[in-house]
């Protein structure tokens, strides 16, 4: 051990509006107990409600200056991207831990690399199961998707909720969200929970299933084409097709009327956003409808979407494109980013001994670093392990036409035809033959037997199969109508008859009482909770 | 009385018997469905005292009381775990009457034969009931009648060896193995066979001889097919013999010209026919293969089996209980033997107190008898809602937490699904292994009755729980918070 604690220390955001913080005093407590000193600057959490009062009970030093902090801090956690000024205060010693949008943040990364500072960037961790928990990028997706909802209703002059009032019939809002990714998940559960119709889309058929199971309705294509499975991708959606991106917007452009509330999520990893929602679809839209482009820091999926502003068109349709939905949540945002940092700091100090090992062989560290060592270490290898298992693609489940839906029914049920008559036949003829040889007394009863069976059939197999025990010890009961035959011959012959009808008498006795009885128990035990 | 009245009674009856099975689709139905059933039966029994045809009404008032005695008796005395046993040796008694009632119908047609040859039509002309229906049948009607006493006594024959030796099994006075004689199936088949020569000889020479042999010779049948039936096959050996019972009630229907008759061995011959349908299905075996005995051999060798069992004491158990969310017991013939149910009803007590959602997931053939497992747990005080068939809880699995396996072994055999040598393979079963933890409560380390070699102990997510499951609960239960 050194003779000092490992410090992390967290500067307060100097972005623009940012009320994030990422230390939270709960995340503090759980870091200090990885042998970890915790200091943050004074004033870093007031935006997202966590007082310098709230940090010091929780053993958090306060540092008066952000230079100070810097200074005295092994591994500094952060949320935004750090400037210019903040990584000049990094040394060789120092860990930075922090958004860093490496793709498009080269001077960033040759600064953190010529002060030999090594930078973890949290949107780089891999998706895969073992780091989700620390996948910074999901967290702040579910709630930019949960808060996009909130944004667009509070822009939107009606219910979400379709009731029946005294006061009249209010029809419930029809929400539309387009890609199914974390932050449209997010979204579709919130809207569905408002009470919105929700529809939902996304490139990747296999998303389907998930959005069904949040309660909203997945907007299927008719078109046909490979898709790419997301697996291959990271579970990032690709590009796709000129006629794929056709028949989406034809599909997009036939809901634009109806729709009241749009919430874009589509996102292409380092690309421009796609534009999904045209002027014409937003134009055709009615009046009072609300768009809400999750995608605006990329261009927004809508072209008339303005960065980080709300606007109303002319035909009266707002779209916002705030790009700062987290910080617009920073109290839950902090909480959640602060866990994700915990998590990598966790992962960062396997001993728990309040020693950093950062170990280039782990696929989650390996993958978040950007410099290590006075090295540029991105863009990193591909993962070991896939981010979700790809799909086997020996059994497609072929959506059938509605055609050939009805050429299969017509089939089945011919052959369903075909096999009945041809029963019936064999059946009519066996009893014609039957009867051409047999008396008319043997017929009659031939007919009731043949017809008790039939009636026979068709009762059991409605019997339920947990009462297949008292079926038996009814039907044993009422096999005992043998009974009536013995009953029938005690009075017709001599004593051999009457002895022996008799005893039949008496052992279908026992079985009648027997069998009721014992039945009556069973179901008598059978109790609903 | 007059002979539309009984006939007017027959027809209410008939339609209240088919209503009584019919409403055993459902636990509440069926407890109204009963009483459709006696009130049918009393009907039944009461138009035929006292209608035409019937003599000495006194003497079979008395013999019904008299065994009614005897049934009351024994159905409030039966415990739950041996109802296979109680349904075997009552479906014994039917084959039985059903023997005594067709030899009866022989008798008569001896005596009227006599009669006839003697010529004495005074008193042919006084024959009342029965006797008095035969003395009026042509000769063809007479042959018919012959094989219709014929197949009568035939199945009754069987039908009470049958029941007789399935009790012998199910009460363990038997051993439950599959064992034959010498020469297996091919007695049975030339047994069959002469009993179909003798069916010749008797409508030729109606000689009561030809009767008598066949019955020792179908009483000999009955009693090899069941023997070489092994125990876990059961299930289907007692719904064929119910099936049976009614198909031998429907031919001494026909013999004496009792229309209730033939359509109440109807409706049981087609619901026991049903039963064994299902189980068969539930094993994934044909008919024909259940009945000749036995598992057909296996394929290839079965599967190597990695991984050995662990073994995991009472209180590993109640840890992993209390964690669990969702749990999901499935219980076999093991708890029957060990006479658990009650103990697994207070667990399940305990657990959903707790806030658990425990539920029981039943294999058709579960058991001794189809819904054996049912009636067991019913007596306990589960109820029923949380009781679920194969096909309701199978797809639930994935998401359990806990799955308590309690003497059940072959049902829940993966090697069905994952070894296609396995004798068991395309047998559907329950796939508790996909659960995130499976308990097995089994007295040792054993295969089970078709002795097959169970991948499921050898899990990774399996852990053993050793030892006689009532006593295994019952150390569980204190531990249970």
């Amino acid at each position: 051990m050194s003779e000092r604690q490992t410090v992390i220390g967290t500067p307060k955001e100097i972005f623009d509006g940012e009320a994030r913080v990422a230390m939270t005093p709960a995340s503090a407590e759980q870091l200090q107990k990885l042998g970890f000193a915790c200091a943050v600057e004074t004033g870093a959490g007031v935006a997202a409600g966590f007082s310098d009062a709230d940090y010091e009970a929780a053993g958090v030093s306060i540092v008066k200056t952000a230079a100070a902090l810097w200074k005295d801090s092994d591994v500094i956690a952060k949320v935004r991207q750090p400037n210019e000024t903040e990584l000049k205060r990094l040394t060789s010693e120092k860990t930075l831990i922090s958004f860093f949008n490496p793709a498009g943040n080269e001077d960033g990364m040759a600064l953190a690399k010529s002060k030999g500072a090594n930078v973890i960037a949290m949107e780089m961790v891999p998706r895969i199961s073992r780091a989700q928990k620390m996948d910074a990028l999901s967290s702040m997706a579910n709630i930019a998707g949960y808060r996009a909802v909130i944004e667009a209703g509070n822009n939107y002059g009606r219910f979400f909720t379709g009731q029946i009032t005294a006061a009249g019939k209010v029809p419930p809002a029809k929400v539309l969200v387009v890609g199914a990714g974390v932050a449209g998940l997010a979204a579709i559960g919130t809207s569905t929970s408002l009470g919105a119709i929700t529809l939902a889309f996304d490139v990747r058929p296999e998303v389907a299933e998930q959005v069904e199971s949040m309660g909203a309705e997945f907007v299927y294509l008719d078109f046909e084409e490979e898709q790419t499975d997301g697996a291959a991708t990271g579970g990032y959606a690709s590009v796709s097709s000129p006629e794929f991106r056709e028949a989406q917007l034809a599909k997009f452009r036939e809901l634009a009327p109806e729709v009241d509330i749009v919430i874009t999520t589509a996102l292409i990893p380092n690309r421009e956003a796609p534009e999904l929602w045209t002027e014409d679809m937003v134009a055709a839209m009615k009046p009072g409808s609300v768009i809400v482009d999750l995608a605006a820091e990329k261009g927004g999926n809508c072209k008339m979407t303005v960065m980080d502003e709300k606007i109303v068109t002319e035909n009266g349709v707002t779209i916002i494109g705030y790009t700062d939905f987290p910080s617009r949540m920073a109290s839950q945002a902090s909480t959640l980013y602060a866990t994700n940092i915990r998590h990598m700091l966790t992962d960062l100090t396997p001993e728990k001994d309040g020693q950093i090992n950062h170990d280039m062989e782990d696929d989650v560290i390996r993958g978040a670093t950007v410099t290590y060592q006075g090295e540029i270490t991105f863009p990193p290898p591909p993962p070991k392990i896939q981010a979700i298992a790809a799909k086997p693609k020996a059994a497609p489940e072929k959506e059938l036409t509605p055609e050939e839906l009805r050429a299969k029914e017509t089939a089945e049920f011919k052959a369903q035809t075909i096999q009945q008559v041809t029963l019936l036949g064999i059946g009519g003829a066996i009893l014609l033959g039957v009867g051409l040889v047999a008396p008319a007394s043997f017929m009659q009863h031939f007919i009731v037997f043949v017809l008790s069976i039939f009636v026979g059939f068709q009762v059991i197999w409605n019997v339920s199969h947990s009462l297949h025990t008292p079926l038996m010890a009814v039907t044993n009961a009422i096999s005992s109508i043998i009974i009536l035959g013995a009953i029938l011959q005690v009075g017709s012959g001599g004593f051999l008859v009457i002895l022996l009808a008799g005893l039949s008498v008496f052992m279908a006795g026992i079985n009648i009482f027997g069998g009721f009885l014992v039945t009556r128990r069973m179901l008598a035990m059978f109790q609903k909770s | 009385m007059e002979f539309g009245f009984t006939t007017a009674a027959y027809v209410v009856a008939a339609v209240l018997f088919i209503l009584s099975l019919g409403g055993l689709s459902g636990q509440e139905s069926a407890k109204r469905a009963v009483w459709y059933g006696i009130v049918g039966m009393g009907l039944a029994v009461l138009a035929t005292l006292f209608g035409p045809g019937a003599g000495l009404w006194w003497l079979s008032a008395i013999l019904i009381a008299g065994g009614g005695a005897i049934g009351w008796y024994v159905a409030n005395k039966v415990e739950m775990t041996g109802m296979p046993q109680l349904v075997a040796a009552m479906h014994s008694l039917v084959g039985l009457a059903a023997v005594f009632v067709g030899f009866n119908a022989e008798l008569v047609m001896n005596r009227i034969a006599r009669l006839h040859h003697d010529g004495e039509h005074d008193a042919l002309s006084a024959l009342a009931g029965f006797a008095g229906r035969v003395a009026h049948k042509t000769p063809v009607e007479m042959g018919i009648l012959q094989v219709e006493v014929f197949l009568g006594v035939f199945i009754g024959a069987v039908t009470f060896t049958g029941s007789v030796v399935a009790y012998g099994k199910l009460a363990g006075k038997l051993n439950s193995s599959a064992t034959k004689l010498p020469g297996g199936h091919f007695l049975n088949a030339g047994a069959a066979g002469l009993s179909l020569v003798l069916l010749f000889v008797y409508m030729g020479t109606d000689s009561g001889w030809a009767l008598s042999i066949m019955t020792l010779l179908a009483l000999f049948i009955g009693y090899h097919l069941i023997m070489g039936i092994g125990g876990a096959d059961m299930p289907v050996v007692v719904s064929m013999l119910n099936s049976y019972s009614g198909w031998a009630a429907a031919a001494i229907g026909f013999s004496l010209g009792n229309d209730l008759l033939i359509v109440v061995g109807a409706l049981v011959g087609s619901s026991g026919a049903i039963l064994s349908y299902i189980m068969c299905k539930a094993m994934n075996r044909s008919f024909i293969s259940v009945i000749l005995g036995g598992f057909g051999g296996p394929a290839g060798p079965a599967m190597e089996i990695d991984g050995e069992q662990v073994a995991i004491d009472a209180d590993g158990v109640a840890t992993a209980l209390n964690e669990a969310d969702n749990i999901i017991i499935i219980p076999g013939y093991g708890m029957a033997v060990a006479q658990a149910q009650q103990s697994v009803s207070e667990l399940t007590r305990k657990l959903r107190a707790a806030g658990k959602n425990v539920r029981f997931a039943i294999h058709p053939v579960a058991g001794r008898l189809p819904g054996h497992m049912n009636v067991l747990l019913a007596e306990a005080k589960v109820p029923y809602d949380i009781v679920m068939e194969m096909d309701e809880i199978n797809e639930d699995f994935p998401d359990t937490d806990v799955a308590i396996v309690i003497g059940s072994n072959d049902i829940v055999n993966p090697a069905a699904q994952e070894d296609p040598n396995s004798p068991i393979a395309g047998m559907p079963v329950l796939e508790c292994w996909k659960a995130k933890q499976v308990f097995v409560s089994k007295r040792g380390q054993g295969t089970g009755y078709s002795g097959i070699e169970n991948p499921l102990f050898y899990k990774e997510n399996t852990r053993m729980f050793y030892g006689d499951a009532k006593a295994s609960l019952d150390a569980l239960l204190p531990k249970i918070s």
